[in-house]
């Protein structure tokens, strides 16, 4: 895969070493301090920070201000883009004022449904999908053209990310789905959290059998539980997360005392397994509100120092 | 067909509580069907009204009728004779029928006796869901006659979000994935190949975003 963007992660990827991103989820509130207090702990240990949209539908300082801080600190920033809350004027129009201060990747998403969040009441917009908003990136950096047609002043340099989920439903067409994305021009995945290791590996040889690992990088997503009833909750309550029983027996079994450090073991375990996994180019840290520990785990996987490109 | 809903009658008796002589309209079209808006619902909404104003303690004559449609002038027509004996008319048509009588009736206060809800199905007596959302540009051919516009939460054109668990819907266990359902189809039309290709960025001009639609159709205006 050829660089196309001056992204450091792209860049990182395309040199054939693992990457490594982690994410940070902004303020309820003003304050930059916690953005970068966040960033701060981390900047060392990845290649870029994905900051998230308004996850979980919950209303948080806008994902394109906080980049715009992660980039005044000269750390990478990811800017995730839901498509719930914004039709295409507002998209690109975000698209163009993130390029003007050269966030160099984004991540593409539908967002999860506002009844979740603290606006249950409100208006999706859902005017594109995550796949028409890969497009839409890609024509706009690509034929640096808006997509009604007219050509616009100094495109986007963006690598352009999406999600994928292997264990939502219907399992069958997780690699078709994925093909779909690679089709609208995807060039990075980001992977929904990863605990039923096996499943994901049937997906992962699904994508290799259709080539998909040769032409987009795929992160594995690793989350570390901190607790026992993070575990049972993330099981029970999260939609479309996959975690088998025995990987709750385990953090259940461990006194809860211990059960912080051995959700960081999991964590580190499920990484070295995945390192060997053909087609899994680096893996992306979501640690939520829990950012002081990705340090350990990334040295503890043998992923640090990170490296220069 | 359209699908209502009952208002509360807590809801009505206040838009008609200075009123002292109301017409209940109903319509034979889709409110009759389901069961919202019809000839027995004007009658048990009308005798509830009497009963509450009785109790009030206030004089008030309740009167009903139910017209084939209210969505078509020609039957509008059939109460012009009494229309302005009335301070209150409360349509249990849907929104449109409410309106066209409101524009036929312009002096004449026109109160809604139901939420229009969807354009649905009736699944089984009682149970009423929705499939299409009128946007003008129909997309069944592609998603084997099932529309994710909406059925889909998300109203998602190119496959079903992360959060589709078991064949049901994130924002409800009980709902099913419009892309589940899709799937299904297309597996047993035998055409998953369809499932690849990629839906283009929509118009939406057809859908709400265009404005007030309209159809014109020449050939049958003469």
């Amino acid at each position: 895969m050829s660089t196309k963007t001056p992204s450091t992660l792209e860049k990182v990827l395309n040199a054939g070493h693992l990457a490594v991103t982690s994410e940070c989820g902004p303020p309820r509130g003003s304050d930059p301090e916690v953005i970068k207090k966040k960033a701060e702990m981390i900047r060392d240990h990845v290649d870029a920070i994905n900051i998230t949209d308004n996850q979980t539908s919950v209303t948080r300082m806008c994902s394109l201000a906080a980049c715009i801080q992660l980039k005044l600190m000269g750390v990478e920033p990811v800017l995730q883009m839901v498509t719930r809350d914004r039709n295409r004027i507002a998209l690109q129009s975000d698209i163009l004022g993130a390029a003007s201060f050269d966030i160099h990747n984004i991540l593409c998403l539908s967002g999860d449904h506002q009844s979740f969040g603290d606006c249950s009441q409100g208006q999706n917009v859902h005017d594109l999908d995550s796949m028409q908003l890969i497009q839409t990136v890609r024509h706009m950096r690509d034929e640096g053209k808006f997509l009604g047609g007219d050509e616009l002043k100094r495109p986007p340099q963006m690598f352009v990310g999406a999600a994928a989920n292997p264990f939502a439903d219907p399992f069958e067409i997780r690699v078709p789905r994925l093909a779909k994305k690679v089709a609208a021009g995807v060039e990075f995945i980001q992977t929904q959290c990863i605990f039923n290791l096996e499943k994901f590996e049937e997906w992962m040889k699904g994508v290799r059998d259709r080539g998909l690992d040769e032409k987009v990088h795929i992160l594995a997503g690793i989350t570390p539980f901190k607790s026992a009833g993070m575990a049972r909750f993330m099981q029970k309550r999260v939609p479309g997360m996959d975690i088998p029983d025995h990987v709750v027996k385990r953090m259940s079994d461990t006194p809860k005392d211990k059960q912080a450090a051995e959700g960081i073991t999991i964590a580190v375990e499920s990484i070295q397994q995945l390192k060997e996994c053909k087609g899994v180019h680096g893996f992306h840290v979501m640690a939520i509100e829990w950012e002081e520990k990705v340090p350990e785990i990334v040295e503890r996987s043998g992923l640090h120092p990170r490296p220069a490109v | 067909m359209i699908v209502a809903d009952r208002k509360p009658v807590e809801e009505i008796m206040d838009m008609v509580k200075d009123a002292s002589s109301v017409l209940i309209l109903g319509c034979n079209e889709c409110v009759t069907v389901c069961e919202a808006g019809g000839k027995k619902e004007v009658a048990v909404l009308a005798s509830t009204l009497r009963m509450s104003f009785l109790n009030q303690g206030k004089e008030v004559r309740v009167d009903e009728r139910t017209l084939e449609r209210q969505c078509d002038r020609e039957y509008l027509e059939e109460v012009r004779d009494v229309a302005d004996r009335y301070d209150a008319v409360v349509s249990l048509a849907c929104g449109v029928g409410v309106q066209f009588m409101a524009e036929t009736y312009p002096r004449l206060p026109v109160y809604p006796g139901v939420n229009t809800c969807f354009l649905g199905v009736t699944e089984e007596r009682g149970l009423w869901t929705e499939r299409c959302q009128a946007c003008g540009q129909c997309i069944l051919g592609q998603t084997a006659g099932i529309c994710p516009i909406s059925r889909c939460a998300k109203r998602l054109l190119n496959g079903p979000c992360g959060g589709s668990t078991k064949g049901k819907c994130e924002i409800n266990p009980e709902l099913p994935c419009a892309w589940q359902l899709i799937i299904d189809r297309l597996n047993a039309l035998d055409r998953m190949e369809d499932y690849e290709k990629l839906m283009p960025v929509k118009d939406w001009t057809t859908d709400r975003a265009g404005g007030p639609r309209k159809v014109v159709r020449e050939d049958v205006q003469s």
